[in-house]
């Protein structure tokens, strides 16, 4: 072990965790800001009781994000200083944009919207969610903007070794930014369209599981009422618009992501051709695109990969938009690779130990052809158990079955995994460069950095294996936090939002036109005193 | 002297102050929850006077740290790998900090919430004691070679001045954030609160004066021994307005304490941005550290567009959350029951 393979480690878990609470937060948010204005134009309950109970939950994932953000804005510092010296030129704007120009609007106007209820004007609260959640989006665009050079140099002109930005606009027009950021927003709404669906699925089968709603001769839900636990009609409302909402969300954000995707494998063939032979462990050239590879993928060997299974043409439609261009593989790209870039790494003391030894131009295969698989499987389950819970409720309501409602909770874990699998893909099959080279014509060529030239030359081993450690178990246990706290929140339904419904007064519509009224504050059960000097809330 | 990076070295001592002046009492509310709150009403209380300010008051931190980068991708390189354990720690301090605070009220029981007290006392804790380390340090030098680089193992960086800037920050937090109480809250708490400003300010403010008053020798400038008196005259004028029950005026003196004391700690080092404390020759300033002109112009657009927006709608909630917090309106915690 030396300490690049720590610090790659250590990004790596860092940053694929920071990522499973950042799409739920941007697919959420932006769902609870609809909900909002949904309550806000027709006063109906079900879309307060909506924006509360998913407002709650988003509130207890958003603080994560939060929390392991800033570990990714200070770690290129201190694990990968030579990254940030060779890059900060041009690297380190999109990310001073996104603190000054997305974050603190994010965070200012999601205090203003958890504890505004009933304190500012309707309107004004209502615009905060939408400033919250726009933010999220404008923070993401300016995060992948970062990525996207990464991926594919451009704005800049190579002075005293260095990239030196020299068009701010073209860093951030890069036309890999622009597929990777729709790409990365559909991708975040299908997490939240999950979500939305599995929880609401398991409350559905609740309720007529406890004998409160029935199925009539027809087919159709006879809904029933358990006022005193807060599960009246209007909560059955709660959880088929929401399933519906979010099965809706999932089949368009699929089909939003196959498109960016499809735009994004395009690009990919040209800026990074090796990333995409080794999606594909295509050692030789050709047009067909592997169903299934056998070979010893973690060997990185091309003399023992066998395409066992193909569809003729389709990497060839994937790349090029038709059926018969040769796609070169490994082979023919490692000579290209090895000629242009060098077979071992230079001399040089930015190296360290690693300078002169032998360069991999190949990512890790089975990681990358698994990941591209897992990515596109996952997606497609999704979207297809969307689709299918769509028709299921046609009638009002879930079936008895539990196993089902079992599969819909757990298909909330799907999108996860795409978008996981996807960033893991597409991060590790840029390797062995942290700063890719781009033979295509509009990149610039000479820019590009080794990951092995990046890291901390001062950082000891023992501190980064102190540190992933830490990371790693303090994020570990912490998800086992979070997770336990959605699930109990989740369980508990609108009232743990709304822990007034459990008090009795569920008559439908009595906060129609109340913008909170008694029932202020994060949870609904701040109280105002009356006293006008003096706030509560709900912490 | 350039123009540029002066303008931004000026900008990022501006994002500082404002982290530690808007942070400054939040970080010492959350130190305060063990120790000065008694019971689960008056940690309520506590946190419900940051509550709807905290995590924008953070993203000060994270807009320093990412300017730094922009702006001087040396010196962000060099102070951040260079004190990489000191950070692990704050950054894991501010994650315990920051789900303690989102968390505590989340499940009701005493044993949840006094684990999440405890993680928001000391992280609250750990993270001021870190950051004032880590600037007290970028004002005093590391031991960096000509890369720029840490030498001398893990713990190279500990010596006097990072005790010196973390007591500093602490101690400044504490007293911010008692006056910020004493401005905040009603009843018993506030009363407490007051006690505690006109006890412990002068030993509070001690440190950060003295760490600002070292610099003002060490690197003898005129205008700075001015700042130096301006931010004493503020720490003086906070002390006699807090007895004089004037909670808003006192809290007011604590800033110009902050920022004359800040002006003067920044303005002493320039242009040396992060010292070496091997080799002059090796220390970055200014110039040396700074991104090129086009990027700092680009980011000048940025900020004077963005700061100015910030400052508004950061005001604006300040504003709208203006009234003081009272333990009589606390309403009761409630259970989160499966359905």
């Amino acid at each position: 072990m030396e300490a690049l393979e720590i610090a790659r480690w250590q990004f790596g878990i860092t940053t694929v965790y920071h990522f499973l609470m950042v799409p739920l937060t941007i697919g959420l948010g932006l769902l609870v800001a609809i909900m909002h204005t949904a309550w806000y134009r027709t006063g109906k309950d079900q879309y307060l009781r909506m924006t509360k109970f998913w407002g709650k939950l988003f509130l207890i994932n958003f603080i994560m994000g939060v929390a392991t953000g800033l570990v990714q804005e200070f770690q290129f510092g201190m694990a990968w200083s030579e990254y940030s010296r060779f890059v900060g030129d041009v690297f380190g704007a999109p990310l001073a944009m996104e603190a000054l120009l997305a974050f603190f609007v994010e965070s200012i106007f999601l205090g203003l919207w958890i504890f505004g209820w009933g304190r500012l004007p309707k309107a004004v609260h209502l615009l905060s969610i939408w400033c919250a959640s726009l933010a999220t989006i404008a923070s993401a665009y300016f995060i992948l903007a970062a990525n996207s050079w990464m991926q594919h140099p451009v704005g800049v002109e190579m002075i005293d070794g260095r990239p030196v930005m020299v068009d701010v606009w073209a860093v951030l027009t890069n036309n890999t930014l622009l597929v990777a950021f729709p790409h990365t927003i559909f991708g975040a709404l299908s997490v939240a369209g999950g979500f939305l669906l599995g929880v609401s699925w398991y409350h559905l089968w609740k309720r007529r599981r406890d004998g409160i709603d029935t199925v009539g001769a027809d087919g159709r839900v006879v809904v029933g009422s358990d006022p005193a636990r807060g599960r009246d009609a209007a909560d059955h409302k709660v959880w088929l618009r929401s399933l519906r909402i979010g099965a809706v969300v999932a089949v368009v954000s699929f089909a939003g992501v196959s498109l960016t995707g499809d735009l994004q494998a395009k690009l990919m063939f040209d800026q990074q051709p090796m990333k995409m032979a080794a999606a594909e462990a295509a050692c030789h050239d050709g047009t067909g695109f592997s169903i299934l590879s056998v070979g010893d993928l973690g060997s990185n060997d091309c003399s023992d990969m066998v395409a066992v299974a193909e569809l003729p043409g389709m990497l060839s439609f994937l790349a090029n938009g038709d059926f018969d261009t040769d796609i070169r593989g490994i082979n023919t790209l490692l000579p290209e690779y090895q000629e242009r870039f060098g077979t071992h790494l230079p001399d040089n003391p930015i190296y360290g130990e690693r300078a002169g030894t032998e360069i991999d131009y190949v990512p890790v295969m089975e990681v990358t052809y698994w990941g591209f698989r897992i990515m596109i499987t996952f997606g497609m389950l999704a979207a297809a158990a969307a689709v299918v819970a769509l028709w299921v409720v046609r009638k009002g309501t879930v079936p008895e079955s539990k196993w089902l409602m079992r599969l819909a909770v757990f298909g909330i874990l799907a999108p996860f995994g795409a978008n996981s699998a996807g960033w893991i893909f597409t991060e590790m099959g840029r390797q062995p460069f942290v700063v890719a080279p781009n033979p295509d014509p509009d990149g610039i060529d000479n820019v590009f950095m080794f990951t092995a030239a990046a890291v901390s030359p001062g950082v000891s081993l023992a501190e980064l294996i102190f540190s992933l450690s830490a990371f790693t178990l303090v994020y570990g246990a912490l998800l086992v936090v979070e997770v336990k706290l959605l699930a109990t929140y989740c369980r508990g339904g609108v009232p743990s939002a709304m822990p007034e419904l459990l008090h009795g007064s569920t008559a439908e519509g009595a906060e129609k036109d109340d913008d909170g009224g008694p029932d202020g504050g994060t949870g609904g059960r701040g109280k105002d005193s009356g006293a006008d000097d003096v706030l509560s809330f709900a912490y | 002297m350039e123009t540029l990076p002066t303008v931004w070295f000026i900008v990022i001592a501006f994002f500082w102050t404002g982290y530690l002046f808007l942070e400054g009492f939040d970080l010492g509310v959350g130190m305060m929850m063990r120790g000065f709150a008694r019971n689960n009403t008056e940690r309520r209380v506590l946190l419900n006077t940051i509550g709807p300010v905290w995590d924008g008051n953070e993203v000060w931190l994270i807009t320093a740290g990412a300017a730094t980068f922009a702006a001087f991708p040396q010196w962000y390189a060099a102070l951040f790998s260079g004190l990489y354990l000191p950070l692990v720690l704050v950054l894991l301090a501010l994650i315990f900090r920051a789900v303690g605070i989102e968390y505590r009220g989340k499940v009701d029981s005493d044993r949840w919430r006094s684990g999440w007290d405890w993680a928001i006392a000391l992280g609250s804790l750990v993270a001021a004691f870190g950051v004032g380390a880590m600037l007290g340090l970028t004002t005093t030098g590391l031991p960096l070679d000509a890369n720029g680089d840490r030498v001398g193992g893990a713990f190279a960086w500990f010596n006097g001045y990072a005790v010196l800037g973390g007591l500093a920050v602490v101690g400044f937090c504490l007293v911010h954030a008692a006056a910020f109480l004493a401005l905040k809250t009603d009843g018993d708490v506030r009363l407490r609160a007051k006690a505690l400003v006109l006890r412990w300010l002068p030993v509070g403010l001690l440190p950060m004066a003295a760490w600002a008053a070292a610099l003002v020798l060490r690197n003898g400038k005129t205008v700075t021994v001015v700042t130096l008196l301006v931010a004493a005259v503020g720490a003086v004028a906070a002390w006699l307005l807090a007895k004089a029950g004037r909670d808003g005026l006192s809290f007011a003196g604590l800033g110009i304490f902050l920022v004359a004391g800040t002006v003067t700690i920044f303005t002493a080092v320039f242009p040396t941005v992060l010292p070496s404390t091997l080799d002059e020759a090796f220390s970055l300033t200014v110039e040396s550290a700074s991104s090129s002109d086009y990027t700092l112009g680009v980011m000048s657009v940025v900020a004077l567009f963005g700061i100015p927006a910030v400052l508004v709608y950061q005001g604006y909630t300040y504003w709208v959350f203006r009234k003081r917090v009272s333990s009589s309106a606390i309403p009761a915690a409630h259970a989160v029951v499966a359905q």
